[in-house]
């Protein structure tokens, strides 16, 4: 099975002159009008405003990250609120893989840092990842083991007691129908199970923040809207999920704030009304990112 | 079309060197490795000119014979297999199956082991250099038997991927190809005594071999020297007619592969069974343990790093029984220590971007080494116990026997320690998982062959007081330095052991993110 590329080696163009990445306070939402009230908090640091503002979840300040050549992300800022329900949209080679990764601990920032419920992921990043539930994308897993053995693998591997990670796993896997293929091994799962397998291993140990990189790709419409139910439960009662995707249908409808990003840069971030502005998402998004060249071009196609 | 496969051949093997400059030093060396031996073998061809014709015969026809038996074996067994054009991912082009064959048979000669193969074959021209119709006859000759060796790999390679099915029958075949390789040894070592028992048997079995289709080809250049035109002719018609069956067999091996790509299905099964991970402490190091068994059990590729133990015992038994002194079995528990500790350098390689479990689930690099040094050590322990003890009871020298578990142990507990280390900073180039043990790692081999170099030379420095108990003992003769070596051997180990694990574990810890950034080169 070739898994696709890891996307920091398909990055952007080159951001034009690239100024160098401050931990600056993050852009704030472009749309000027309708603040909804809950949103003040958003731009400014945790610490600032004590008492009103609840802690971000996560605060993602200044990352940037260079390869080679090509600047994957740069400078990006964001306000993860406790308790949002929060997507990630970009097109392709946008940079939110290396920024996820960034703010998971999976890759060290050139500039800039992650805070977890006030933990910095790379100053204590042992104490940050125990507040975290991680699906990174296009990373195998250990897949000669069966479903339900790589769940409690997952489970351990974070110190949690057997009794409670054995209790845990058929629940888990059961709200993700996989109960039916707990005892087949990995590899031999389609491309949608692996991806609910590993969800389930990012779930176990109840974390605070659920950060998932596209997590309904090739996911059948019956899981997806199970996943949703699941995640919409778990925000309900004051989780957070950050998520990434391509589908701006799905973010509009399930998530509460989102924050659109290409060239490695945060081009709008806010709650999902802020954003969109008026318009669908999807509209927004096209106008934001720009390059939607119509339909002009490929007459060959139409030649068969 | 040709053309294309050609020039997707040659690009893929330009692109290749542009990932890494530690690639290309790691071709360059390879390629100056090959032109030695090349220039070596062409030298003895063009000398052979001024031999017997009848012994020249001999040597050309058995040496043909056995690069094309080389060609149908090696890609098998060892990680040579080249995959780069492997058909299956042809699958979605509409090639024609004759212009595909032609393509993939000509691509095969790009490459140092093609190449060098024709060379070697028309250094024949030269041997034969004596009359035309002997140098006719060895260039077409030459030409034929370098064709016979591409193609018969590609045969073999096509038929064992095509084979492969499923997933378990890939498992389970890469680990039945051990088998005939552990009997390697007794098979050589019976040719090479029959070869030293009876020089002038060989020019009868090269006549013999001249005959079959691994021969036939080789011998056309001598037949015709020798004025044995009607041998030759029919010679011909036996390699013509080898080159038409194999690309026959191969054209419908590839045509199956094309439209069967590999199926890896599985019925699906019920949960419940834990197997390790109920048993070992359900601790992060008992979970990475755990895991770490079940891949020692599951993945081929751990298998295959640990292919060469059960020949030692054979090959050096047979080695004894040859020479009527078994001095060699005593070194048996203490390489097979080495070798069975060393196989952890590539554990976190091994693992691949599955790593990322570890680093984003926060696992302290303490346990993760832990794990992976103890599954090693619940394995490897047992064997190098009766790989010390049992070789004593052929060579009755029961007076090593202290010294020789000190040895074992120590080097055993130090190779755990430091492999826990280097493995913790170095990516070796593995198979990936789920390719086949056999098949050419990505990655660059010239850094692998640098860092395992180098940690055998900190291995033999941290072994010298083991190392020179042993020698004491075998210049005094008294028994004292191997008592002394039995308490030195596991406790200097041991202590080795735990600050390998504790140094490695810092290391993982301070570069996780670096380690797993190298891994994801390679995937």
């Amino acid at each position: 099975m070739t898994e696709p590329r890891h996307e920091p080696t398909s990055t952007p163009e080159p951001p034009q002159a690239s100024a160098p990445p401050q931990a600056a306070p993050p852009q704030a939402a472009p749309p000027q009008d309708s603040a909804p009230p809950q949103e003040a908090a958003l731009p400014t640091p945790p610490e600032a405003s004590a008492g009103v503002a609840p802690l971000a979840a996560l605060s993602i300040r200044g990352l940037a990250k260079r390869f080679g050549e090509k600047i994957a992300v740069d400078g990006v800022s964001l306000e993860v609120p406790a308790g949002s329900f929060y997507g990630m949209v970009g097109p392709n080679g946008a940079g939110k893989t290396t920024t996820l990764s960034m703010a998971t601990g999976l890759l060290r920032p050139d500039f800039g840092t992650a805070l977890v419920h006030g933990v910095d992921v790379w100053a204590q990043p042992l104490e940050a990842k125990k507040l975290m539930g991680v699906l990174p994308d296009g990373v195998r897993l250990f897949d000669r083991l069966t479903g339900e053995q790589l769940v409690t693998y997952s489970g351990l591997l974070r110190g949690m007691d057997r009794d409670v990670v054995g209790a845990r796993v058929p629940e888990v896997l059961a709200a993700l129908d996989l109960q039916a293929d707990a005892g087949t091994l990995v590899v031999d799962y389609s491309a949608g199970m692996t991806k609910k397998i590993a969800l389930a291993s990012a779930l176990i140990h109840a974390p605070r923040l659920l950060v998932l990189d596209e997590p309904f790709e090739s996911v059948d419409p019956v899981s997806a809207a199970n996943i949703r139910g699941i995640l919409e439960g778990y925000v309900a009662s004051g989780g957070t999920v950050i998520v990434s995707s391509h589908v701006m249908d799905l973010v509009q409808r399930m998530c509460s704030h989102v924050a659109v990003v290409a060239g490695g840069r945060v081009l709008a971030a806010g709650s999902v009304d802020e954003v969109r502005d008026g318009s669908t998402l999807e509209e927004r998004f096209v106008q934001l990112v720009g390059g939607g060249h119509r339909t002009e071009g490929l007459e060959w196609l139409r030649t068969f | 079309m040709v053309a294309h496969l050609l020039n997707l051949k040659w690009r893929l093997l330009l692109n290749g060197f542009k990932r890494s400059p530690w690639q290309l030093v790691g071709m360059v060396l390879g390629l100056l490795y090959a032109l030695g031996l090349l220039v070596l073998l062409v030298g003895g061809l063009i000398a052979l000119r001024w031999a017997d014709p009848e012994i020249a015969h001999t040597v050309v026809v058995l040496g043909g014979a056995a690069a094309v038996l080389g060609w149908a074996i090696i890609p098998l067994v060892a990680s040579a297999a080249d995959m780069t054009l492997d058909p299956a991912r042809f699958t979605t082009f509409a090639i024609p199956p004759r212009q595909l064959l032609t393509g993939l048979a000509i691509a095969g000669f790009i490459g140092i082991p093609g190449l060098a193969t024709l060379l070697a074959a028309l250094g024949t021209v030269g041997t034969w250099w004596r009359s035309f119709p002997a140098v006719a006859g060895a260039l077409l000759g030459a030409v034929m038997g370098a064709v016979t060796c591409v193609i018969l790999s590609k045969v073999v390679t096509t038929a064992t991927a095509g084979l492969a099915a499923s997933r378990r029958f890939k498992d389970v075949s890469s680990i039945i190809v051990f088998i005939p390789l552990v009997l390697l040894g007794p098979i050589m070592l019976g040719i090479i005594d029959g070869v030293r028992g009876s020089a002038d048997y060989l020019p009868v079995l090269a006549r013999a071999v001249s005959w079959t289709p691994l021969g036939a080809a080789w011998s056309l250049g001598g037949d015709l020297e020798s004025g044995n035109v009607a041998a030759a002719g029919l010679k011909f018609l036996i390699s013509a007619a080898t080159i038409a069956g194999l690309l026959l067999c191969w054209h419908v091996l590839l045509q199956r592969a094309l439209v069967t790509p590999p199926y890896s299905g599985g019925s699906a099964k019920k949960g419940g069974k834990l197997g390790l991970f109920g048993l070992l402490p359900g601790t992060p190091a008992g979970a990475v343990a755990a895991r770490a068994l079940i891949y020692w059990m599951k993945d081929p590729r751990y298998a295959a790093s640990l292919v060469i133990v059960p020949l030692f015992p054979v090959l050096f038994f047979f080695s004894g029984s040859q020479s009527g002194s078994y001095g060699l079995l005593m070194i048996l528990g203490p390489l097979t220590a080495f070798v069975m500790a060393w196989s952890i350098c590539a554990d976190v390689s091994y693992d691949n971007t599955a790593f990322a479990l570890h680093l984003s689930a926060g696992v302290r690099g303490l346990d993760d080494r832990l794990g992976r040094a103890l599954a090693c050590l619940a394995i490897s322990l047992p064997v190098v116990l009766l790989f010390t003890i049992g070789p004593l009871f052929v060579t009755g020298e029961w007076q090593w026997l202290p010294n020789l578990l000190g040895l074992s142990l120590g080097t055993l507990f130090t190779g755990l320690g430091l492999s826990s280390v280097i493995s913790a900073r170095y990516n070796i180039a593995v198979p990936l998982p789920g390719d086949s043990p056999f098949k050419k790692p990505p990655g660059n081999v010239a850094q692998t062959l640098a860092v395992q170099a180098i940690g055998m030379g900190v291995l033999a420095l941290l072994l010298i007081p083991e190392l020179a108990l042993v020698a004491v003992q075998a210049f005094s003769g008294g028994p004292e330095a191997g008592w002394i070596n039995l308490a030195v051997g596991p406790v200097l180990g041991v202590i080795l052991f735990v600050v390998g694990i504790r140094l490695g574990g810092k290391w993982l810890d301070a570069r996780g993110p670096e380690m797993f950034a190298q891994l994801s080169v390679n995937r």
